[in-house]
């Protein structure tokens, strides 16, 4: 068989999603937040908004967020992207609004404005990309760093004594009323990244649908700021990252489903 | 048939927020201005017009909230007092380094620190020299009276978006919480006819996707970023300078003043006058753009100038460097919460440049 016989329409399995550009990701080889960007990508082609979508980008390793996807954004200040959201939302309502956000920026220095937007219920999404560490600025530790996890600023390990204990904020959102779908994922394997997507999905429709805030946690690898190949970084991810952060569904139609 | 009204600076602004058609106003409460978001919520800002009416968590979160919406292109607008304003200062530097409109209103209280709530106006040098990080300015009006706290909301949000730079009206304590007699302006219609080619509304097929940021990791883009800014900023120098002049012509001493201490001025002013003292007084309404070409003019003509603020002397500097040493150029003023009386004004006059 010649190559021009395998490459014809009718044998495409996978295409690239028409929301990306045709600029290359600027993450590490291996890391998580292409796949966590294409698949909101992918997410906002097939639910057919993207003329009516507005995504807020935030400060950390997907700051150039804006450049990968072809959709109206806003950068937004270290932390800060849920009050631009709600912003936007509140003078828009119509208007499909969403952050991306890190741990660091979201569970640390945003700490304040993520539970106040889920608290009061702004109708947006959140995908919250948690590496357990601050990948831009090099590999310091995050509040949701792991006990004993070295970091840069944290060189022989987290002592919870004395750094504190690694913040599960997603259990901690999915508790208030404001919040209608919260869930945890990760983008470590074929079978994750479908569930990511789903998820995503559902985050999406429960703003489109007027149902409340959607917030998405996806447990993901930061192999450069870890100091691990990508494939030791997942490896070190599900032995891990997915004890302390259990994936799957937390709260569904406003509903908790898990004990926390 | 003209309408007036008694109200305090603070309701002033608010009614006039509503009547200039804001689309938007996101605050927290701190004394002495949470008038102006407790009177939009209870005159149900939203149902006169529209006008969104969000209470924040802080000034960190009200801040974002006025840059996320100044993104679509509407009317957005905050207030504050000094702590609040400090709060805010990093994501100022964003909405001016993305070159948005909005309008931000400083009821100045002493500080530093918590301070008092009494009023001050030790935030001159956070209002004109940027504030934040970077090199930026803001737009800078100062009302001296309840009718200018009212008409400056307008005259904010024009220059605001005529330029797409955030304005800053900056009031004090005395001029927030004083009641006066106000001519109220009609309601205008929402404004949509403006350049809206830069907004975020969902990206439609026809035009390419928009981006509000401030962000360019390569130097040199950086750098020609900075020069617009900067060419926008002395534009503002050259077309935008307001001040008023009351007794100059004659001038021999020269009040400058802003504000209250304006108000003040001009009744020291009076006393002087009195007295057989050639004073006059010139009150800058921008701060920013400064008003510096007449105080360089009048410097020719008088044999002093007297800055009166309610702080430790920031216009000052201005003034001297507007003067450039042809006259002699000092401060006074009472600060952390105590206000010059006319006498005192008067008395530092004389004692100043008088005494033989
Ligand atoms: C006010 C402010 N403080 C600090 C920084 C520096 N800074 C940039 S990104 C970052 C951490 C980002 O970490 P995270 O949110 O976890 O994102 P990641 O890069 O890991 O995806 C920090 C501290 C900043 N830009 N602004
Ligand atoms: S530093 Fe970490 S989070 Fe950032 S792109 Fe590289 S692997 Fe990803
Ligand atoms: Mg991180």
């Amino acid at each position: 068989m010649e190559i021009n016989d395998i490459i014809k329409p009718e044998n495409q399995v996978y295409k690239s999603s028409s929301i990306l550009t045709d600029k290359p990701f600027s993450y590490c080889p291996g890391c998580g937040h292409g796949t966590a960007n294409r698949l909101v990508a992918e997410v906002i082609e097939e639910l057919g908004i993207q003329k009516d979508t507005i995504g807020i980008a935030p400060v950390g390793c997907s700051v150039l967020i804006y450049e990968f996807l072809d959709i109206d954004f806003s950068q937004a200040p270290h932390g800060r992207a849920p009050a631009v959201a709600t912003g936007i939302k509140r003078v828009l309502p119509d208007k499909i609004v969403f952050t991306y956000q890190g741990d660091g920026d979201l569970a640390a220095i945003g700490t304040s404005e993520t539970i106040h937007a889920c608290n009061r219920g702004e109708n947006i999404t959140i995908i919250f990309v948690n590496n357990g560490i601050y990948g831009m600025t090099g590999g310091q530790m995050a509040p949701t760093t792991l006990p004993g996890m070295k970091t840069s600023t944290s060189p022989f390990g987290r002592n919870v004594e004395t750094m504190g204990n690694p913040l599960k904020i997603t259990e901690l959102i999915a508790q208030l009323d404001g919040v209608h779908y919260v869930s945890r994922q990760s983008v470590n394997s074929p079978a994750n990244v479908r569930k990511a997507k789903k998820a995503i999905r559902l985050a999406f429709e429960s703003q489109i649908n007027k149902q409340g805030l959607g917030f998405v946690e996806i447990v993901s690898n930061c192999n450069s700021g870890w100091k691990l190949s990508p494939i030791k970084a997942n490896q070190w991810m599900e032995e891990n990252m997915f004890p302390y952060y259990p994936l799957g569904d937390i709260k569904v139609d406003g509903k908790l489903i898990k004990t926390l | 048939m003209k309408e007036f009204l008694l109200m305090k600076g603070n309701e002033a602004i608010a009614e006039a927020a509503i009547r200039a058609g804001a689309d938007a106003y996101f605050g927290y409460p701190i004394t002495p201005q949470s008038e102006i978001m407790e009177y939009l919520m209870a005159e149900k800002a939203y149902e006169r017009t529209g006008m969104v009416v969000l209470q924040a968590e802080s000034e960190l979160a009200a801040i974002n909230m006025v840059y996320g919406a100044a993104g679509t292109g509407k009317r957005v607008l905050t207030s504050s007092s000094s702590p609040g304003i400090s709060l805010m200062q990093e994501s100022i530097s964003y909405i001016a380094g993305a070159e948005l409109p909005c309008v931000i209103i400083n009821v100045v209280r002493a500080g530093p620190g918590l301070g008092t709530i009494q009023p001050s106006q030790a935030d001159y040098f956070q209002s004109v020299k940027g504030g934040g990080h970077g090199d930026y300015r803001l737009i800078v009006l100062a009302p001296s009276s309840v009718q200018e706290m009212a008409d400056f909301v307008p005259l904010a949000f024009d220059l605001a978006f005529k330029y797409r730079n955030p304005a800053l009206i900056l009031s004090d304590g005395v001029i927030g919480q004083m009641m006066e007699k106000v001519e109220l302006f009609k309601t205008r219609p929402r404004i949509t006819t403006f350049d809206q080619s830069w907004v975020l509304s969902g990206k439609p097929e026809n035009r390419k996707a928009n981006v509000i940021t401030s962000l360019d990791l390569q130097p040199h883009p950086m750098e020609k970023h900075n020069h617009a800014l900067q060419a926008k900023y002395r534009k503002m120098e050259e077309d935008e300078v307001r001040f008023e002049e009351i007794m100059c012509d004659d001038a021999e001493y020269l009040f400058v003043a802003y504000g209250s201490s304006a108000r003040i001025c001009s009744k020291a002013l009076q006393l002087a006058r009195e007295k057989g003292i050639k004073a006059g007084l010139l009150r800058p309404i921008t701060l920013f753009p400064f008003p510096k070409k007449q105080i360089a003019k009048l410097a020719g003509r008088v044999k002093g100038m007297l800055s009166v603020e309610m702080s430790a002397g920031q216009m000052v500097e201005d003034i001297q460097l507007a003067v450039s040493g042809k006259v002699r150029v000092e401060h006074f003023g009472r600060y952390g919460g105590v206000i010059h009386s006319p006498l005192e004004v008067l008395a530092a006059l004389e004692n100043i440049f008088l005494k033989k």
